[in-house]
């Protein structure tokens, strides 16, 4: 259904996009998970035919993006970042406007079918500026789903919802899925575990990964990371603890205490705790820390064996992260 | 097509749920009115009959600065809103969708043209035995023709921001350009003064149709501009997509 090969498109002198490829078959969720400004949106504008890619080609639902344009986009619904809404318009109005725009030979009637589906249909004659952000997000996606497109892609799409809209909004997506196919951007993994079929990893406009989220939970679940205080002067503590078998990725924190990492598949927490108080130190704590997404990150890129370079570039990654939010 | 008219329905609809239109409309009714007063009142007092001149002359120059008014919300406030993002990935072409902005400006600027032909009537009851109908109907053809071409330079310098006051002002700027360009011209002599003079927006107006001839030339120059500025107006919006 979508099918993207070597796309990469340069804002100025800065890359957005770098060399991705990847495809998304017919009835699949395709998660697109990343840190913010690592081209999860560019990808997204490209493949809706908002602008086009500096190189390389892509084609949805049969169509190439550059050629036949129109055609893509009519074939596509999307629900982009910023949910593009007319504050002075109706719920009901903008959405007879947005099928008006496709053509739709049914259009009143695909409006109040959307408006059920999104469950907005008391608020159809309300005034958009009136919607509270979770309501403006359900219209956004209404809009996207209004000419039942084949390729649907969402943009953040749970972004500003409370937990409950959240749910709801994911199962939407999963019924969805059913039928058309989905690419989803987000930046919470567990939203991506719970909906995609698959996840594409990707950070700095290139993909660090592929795979299911199963098979990720698998990997994150191999190694886990620990923080280990003890009381007074921890001298020596370091290298002691970097001599227990089991363990990679030792620092010392700036507060004195250590944080490392265990070998995929170990608990070596009874054997620290044993050695280290057997040394004659305090131990006071020794905690699993929760990984964040960036953390993850590292770790995925890590554990990746063959791109050396890689490394490199996931290091300087926070700092890039900053940048390209401004 | 359809989408021509879809997207002028929709504008020109919201100019109506919108208080700026409307005051921009009775701002333009206000002051035409006081200066359709003086006019009658000075007629009277030195003994000559009020002319169609009287309302064509200041409604055009009202138009240059009313018309950025309507028409700086046309594209900036998409951009501002986020819902250039939209209509650019609807099935929507880029001409499509700067000629329905334009058609439903002008259809706008149509109505409040159509709500000043109030001074006409009242000056036909005023004056014995009625106006002259020829520069009239000929003055209100060049109004309308004038508006159109305001209209479509003005939906090309609402796809260049997304700030509605930064509009409002490089629209009237180029506005009075071309309302101002012949000044110069005598000082250039034959050549250069005839090009200027063919440029000028107000000449096309004052020679012919505020006398009452209809001239060609005329008609061609503001379909020409009116063109030009839509043909800008998707270029822009199709330069849009490259930045």
């Amino acid at each position: 259904m979508i099918q993207v090969e070597e796309l990469t498109k340069d804002y100025g002198p800065r890359r957005a996009i770098d060399d991705l490829t990847f495809n998304a078959e017919k009835g699949e969720i395709l998660g697109f998970l990343g840190p913010n400004g690592a081209g999860k949106t560019t990808t997204m504008r490209i493949l809706c035919g908002y602008m086009p890619p500096t190189s390389g080609r892509a084609t949805v639902a049969g169509f190439d993006i550059i050629e036949e344009s129109l055609e893509v986009r009519r074939r596509v619904g999307y629900l982009p970042e910023t949910v593009p809404l007319y504050p002075d318009m109706a719920v009901f109005d903008y959405l007879k406007f947005m099928a008006d725009l496709r053509h739709l030979p049914d259009a009143e009637e695909r409006v109040d079918d959307v408006l059920e589906q999104v469950h907005m249909t008391d608020r159809a004659e309300g005034y958009i500026a009136n919607l509270s952000k979770g309501m403006r997000q359900r219209i956004g996606l209404a809009q996207a789903l209004l000419h039942k497109p084949e390729v649907l892609i969402l943009d953040e799409p749970t972004i500003g919802l409370d937990p409950a809209q959240i749910l709801e909004v994911r199962n939407l997506i999963r019924e969805l899925g059913r039928e058309h196919t989905v690419l989803l951007s987000t930046h919470i993994l567990s939203e991506a575990q719970q909906v995609c079929n698959r996840v594409l990893i990707i950070n700095k406009g290139r993909i660090v990964v592929e795979d299911t989220p199963d098979n990720l939970q698998a990997r994150l679940a191999g190694a886990q990371r620990y923080s280990l205080g003890v009381r007074g002067e921890a001298e020596g503590l370091e290298s002691l603890v970097a001599s227990i078998a089991g363990i990679a990725h030792l620092n010392v924190r700036g507060d004195g205490s250590l944080e490392f990492e265990t070998v995929p598949g170990q608990d070596v927490r009874p054997e620290v705790a044993r050695v280290v108080v057997n040394h004659g130190y305090d131990l006071l704590e020794l905690r699993p820390i929760g990984m964040s997404l960036e953390e993850i990150f590292l770790q995925l890129t890590r554990d990746e064996p063959e791109p050396p370079q890689m490394q490199e570039e996931m290091a300087d990654f926070t700092s890039a992260d900053e940048e390209m939010e401004d | 097509m359809r989408n021509v008219w879809t997207l002028a329905s929709r504008e020109y609809k919201l100019y109506f749920a919108t208080p700026a239109a409307y005051l921009v409309a009775f701002v333009l009714l206000l002051i035409m009115g006081i200066i359709f007063y003086a006019n009658v009142a000075g007629s009277m007092i030195q003994q000559f009959p009020p002319t169609i001149q009287g309302v064509l002359g200041p409604l055009m120059t009202l138009l240059l600065f009313v018309t950025p008014a309507i028409t700086m919300r046309l594209l900036a406030e998409e951009q501002r809103l986020g819902t250039m993002e939209l209509l650019l990935t609807a099935p929507v072409r880029d001409w499509e969708l700067v000629v329905g902005k334009w058609l439903g400006g002008f259809l706008f600027m149509v109505t409040i043209l159509a709500v000043t032909w109030l001074y006409p009537i009242f000056l036909n009851q005023l004056v014995n035995p009625g106006i002259d109908q020829g520069p009239l109907v000929t003055g209100y053809l060049g109004v309308l023709l004038f508006t159109a071409s305001l209209v479509a330079v003005g939906v090309a310098v609402s796809s260049l921001f997304a700030n509605q006051i930064a509009v409002f002002f490089a629209t009237l700027g180029v506005f009075l350009f071309l309302w101002l360009i012949n000044l110069p011209s005598q000082a250039l002599g034959a050549g250069g003064g005839e090009l200027l003079r063919y440029l000028d927006i107000s000449d096309h107006f004052y020679n012919t149709f505020y006398t009452g001839i209809i001239d060609l030339s005329d008609i061609i120059y503001y379909l020409s501009l009116t063109a030009l500025g839509l043909f800008l107006g998707s270029v822009f919006v199709e330069s849009r997509r490259w930045r």
